[in-house]
């Protein structure tokens, strides 16, 4: 990773500052996106960001021994999996695409539909659910965590604990700490906008950058800010993807209620694509989050196609046909009668489309960029 | 559906039904003294649907009015009937109220319609009364008398002396502000109708009004009032519960005069700020808890919605169904005599108003 000494410029650690000064120093911000928040119970250190690696690569957490997190969030692939919906044990198919989980750090809650609050609180739930990992509890974790020598030193070094001292709290603050070093900013975009280089981004993108925050309004949930941009506003809202597979009256939305209600919200949605489509409802039983998803953010978008919640868009190009007509891939098909008040038909003509998705290729960081 | 769904509704009865739904959308019990007369209606309102032209109208208040339709099948217990509180169109054309009607055609139930004036003043309600509702009825149902009003009339020489063609009627009372406008009113005739109507009802009868106008004196130059108010009031006097519910206002009110209560319904299309108080005689509204104003203009549905209405042994509780913001309660308290905010009543609830830079 790289690390910039402007990024040290104003940052603030809000608790144990001379711990986590360190850990600001050596995860020092990139340009363009603002100090990691860092929680207070998990400062980060070099000795559990190790261990955290190890953990999130390592495949015998699940039932047989082929997947670990980095199998659906992989490096080579922007911390995706390049697939519409992730696959887990046996091939086993989920609803829901994998989400990069570059910059994840900063978003105030996890999952598509938030139903997590933290990275650490997240990373326990794939190894038990029967699409992703399979494991029946935590306990296989535990089983080789505390006997692995290899694990015993890490965990030793991380936390002073060894044997049955280690339990899923350690494994889940050492996973939150190796996901919250996975920081990435510095794109073209932010030499641009943030350091005022006119030359870093193509005219193209500098076109598609007015559409952005003009006539295309992305920015109003994929926000930009003065001195940062997350591309993300952390709200969920309903535009329009999968509006067919939605529960269509009161009994299909009592059953699939009924479903989250029966088996927990992390098995259901990944297991039954009508529940799924229920989206931030399924957290909030708040009408006007039926099938509203979390607003991803942009950063790298050109690496984690395909796109959308359940990877129904191939191409960035689609996605912007999609948004253009207000919601709909196709302007034949009806609208989605519970679409967010903000999605509606934007009027880009071709170039202006083409302008956005140059700009949106212009938010990959370097680290990344295919060479 | 599938057989094994079907099978599993029939088996696991009402009981789990509604521990599976989402609370904002289950009856809640007020404790009513006669649970036989106890029942729900929805309601929606002020939808002002507005051709462009052609086959083309304004999608923002299409979508609001499909969201509330949409919403309000999903309401269960399914509620006796539902209203329509006038305002369906914009500019009360045939292609409006036949656009507006399609998409109330989805609602699931029976549907009674209020007319408001942005239904009248093109063809003073011919179209409304060949293919809706009549302008002023009134019906029974488990006990309650309801009324509907026409309280959208104005004067004789306003109506047919003034104006060039219909559609400069309404547009005149379409404005705001209008200082050419001239107020609402139920009208003599409509008032000895109600008189009638009201002298086979035994006083103890709980009786409810439909107006699209306030039958209260709020705001004159926005029409947030019926002229011949008090001649309506007068009539509901000897009803030992008499409520009045009305549209046109496009944001919460509730009121107390008297025996009479009286609450307002969101539109289904935008939101109007709450009006400055108007000084031509004193209003004895409350102050509003939690203002209208929309955060973020981006979210074009915020501070719009829809409601329910529950009837317990003649008291009413509207529950605001408001899409990207938090449904309210209104509800009569029996302690008080007065309808209040079941959540942020309490002057340590409330919300503060947004400044705006």
């Amino acid at each position: 990773m790289k690390t910039s000494s402007s990024g040290l410029k104003g940052m603030i650690c809000t608790s144990a500052i001379t711990v986590l000064f360190a850990a600001c120093v050596a995860f020092a911000a990139p340009v363009g996106l603002p100090p990691v928040p860092v929680p207070a119970d998990n400062p980060i250190t070099p000795e559990k960001v190790k261990l955290g690696d190890k953990l999130f690569h390592d495949t015998r957490f699940s039932t047989t021994g082929e997947v670990s997190c980095a199998t659906c969030h992989d490096k080579a692939k922007g911390f995706a999996d390049g697939l519409p919906v992730s696959e887990g044990i046996n091939k086993l198919k989920g609803t829901r695409n994998a989400p990069t989980i570059i910059n994840a750090a900063y978003l105030h809650t996890q999952f598509w539909d938030g139903r997590e609050p933290s990275l650490e609180s997240q990373s326990a739930q794939p190894f038990l659910n029967p699409v992703e990992m399979g494991l029946k509890d935590h306990e296989p974790i535990l089983k080789i965590v505390r006997s692995d020598p290899e694990y015993s030193n890490l965990f030793d070094n991380a936390f002073g604990k060894t044997g049955n001292q280690i339990t899923m709290t350690e494994v889940k603050q050492a996973l939150g700490t190796f996901e919250r070093t996975l920081i990435s900013g510095n794109s073209p975009f932010d030499q641009y906008y943030f350091k005022g280089d006119k030359t870093a981004m193509s005219p193209a993108a500098v076109r598609g950058l007015e559409v952005y925050v003009g006539q295309g309004r992305c920015v109003s949930c994929h926000r930009i800010e003065q001195t940062q941009a997350l591309f993300t506003d952390n709200r969920f809202h309903m535009i329009g993807v999968s509006a067919n597979q939605m529960p269509k009256d009161l009994d299909e939305l009592s059953a699939a209620v009924q479903n989250v209600k029966e088996k927990g919200t992390d098995i259901a949605v990944l297991s039954n694509p009508q529940t799924s489509s229920l989206g931030r409802f399924a957290v909030t039983e708040d009408l006007t989050d039926i099938g509203a998803f979390k607003t991803p953010t942009l950063r790298n978008i050109e690496l984690t196609a395909p796109y959308m919640h359940d990877g129904s868009h191939k191409t960035l190009e689609e996605v912007v046909t999609f948004y253009n007509n207000g919601g709909r891939l196709d302007e034949a098909d009806p609208v989605p009668e519970l679409l967010s008040g903000g999605i509606r038909p934007l009027n880009l003509t071709e170039a202006q489309q083409a302008d956005l998705v140059a700009f949106l290729k212009a938010l990959t960081s370097p680290e990344f960029a295919q060479k | 559906m599938s057989m094994n769904r079907r099978a599993f509704l029939k088996t696991t009865g009402a009981g789990l039904m509604a521990s599976a739904f989402p609370i904002s959308l289950v009856k809640l019990a007020f404790g009513g003294q006669d649970p036989s007369r106890d029942f729900t209606f929805g309601y929606i309102s002020d939808a002002h649907i507005q051709q462009v032209k052609g086959t083309q109208f304004v999608r923002n208040w299409d979508m609001g009015l499909i969201r509330a339709v949409r919403e309000a099948n999903l309401l269960t217990p399914r509620p006796d009937f539902f209203m329509f509180g006038g305002d369906l169109a914009q500019l009360g054309k045939k292609e409006e109220l036949d656009h507006g009607l399609e998409i109330m055609s989805s609602l699931r139930g029976k549907v009674r319609y209020v007319i408001g004036e942005h239904d009248y003043y093109l063809d003073l309600g011919k179209y409304w009364q060949e293919k809706i509702s009549p302008l002023y009825y009134s019906f029974d149902h488990k006990g309650v008398h309801f009324v509907v009003l026409n309280s959208i009339l104005t004067y004789h020489k306003w109506t047919y002396e003034t104006w060039s063609s219909p559609m400069d009627r309404m547009l005149a009372m379409a404005r705001l502000d209008n200082p050419q406008g001239s107020p609402f009113m139920v009208g003599d005739q409509q008032i000895a109708w109600l008189k009638k109507d009201l002298a086979k009802i035994n006083q103890d009868t709980p009786v409810v009004v439909f107006s699209h106008s306030p039958i209260q004196k709020i705001f004159k130059p926005w029409n947030f009032w019926t002229q011949d108010a008090e001649k309506v009031q007068a009539l509901l006097k000897p009803f030992e519960k008499a409520t009045v519910i009305y549209g046109h206002v496009h944001q919460i009110q509730y009121n107390q005069i008297g025996n009479i209560t009286f609450h307002a319904v969101m539109a289904t299309a935008w939101p109007w700020p709450y009006p400055e108080t108007y000084s031509q005689s004193a209003s004895c509204l409350p102050k509003i808890t939690v203002p209208m104003n929309r955060a973020d203009p981006f979210f074009e549905r915020d501070a719009t919605g829809w409601q329910f209405v529950d009837m317990q042994s003649g008291k009413t509780a509207m529950h605001y169904q408001l899409p990207d913001n938090r449904n309210r309660t209104i509800a009569f308290d029996a302690a008080t005599g007065k309808p209040q905010d079941v959540t942020y009543q309490d002057y340590s609830r409330r919300i503060p108003p947004q400044t705006h830079y």
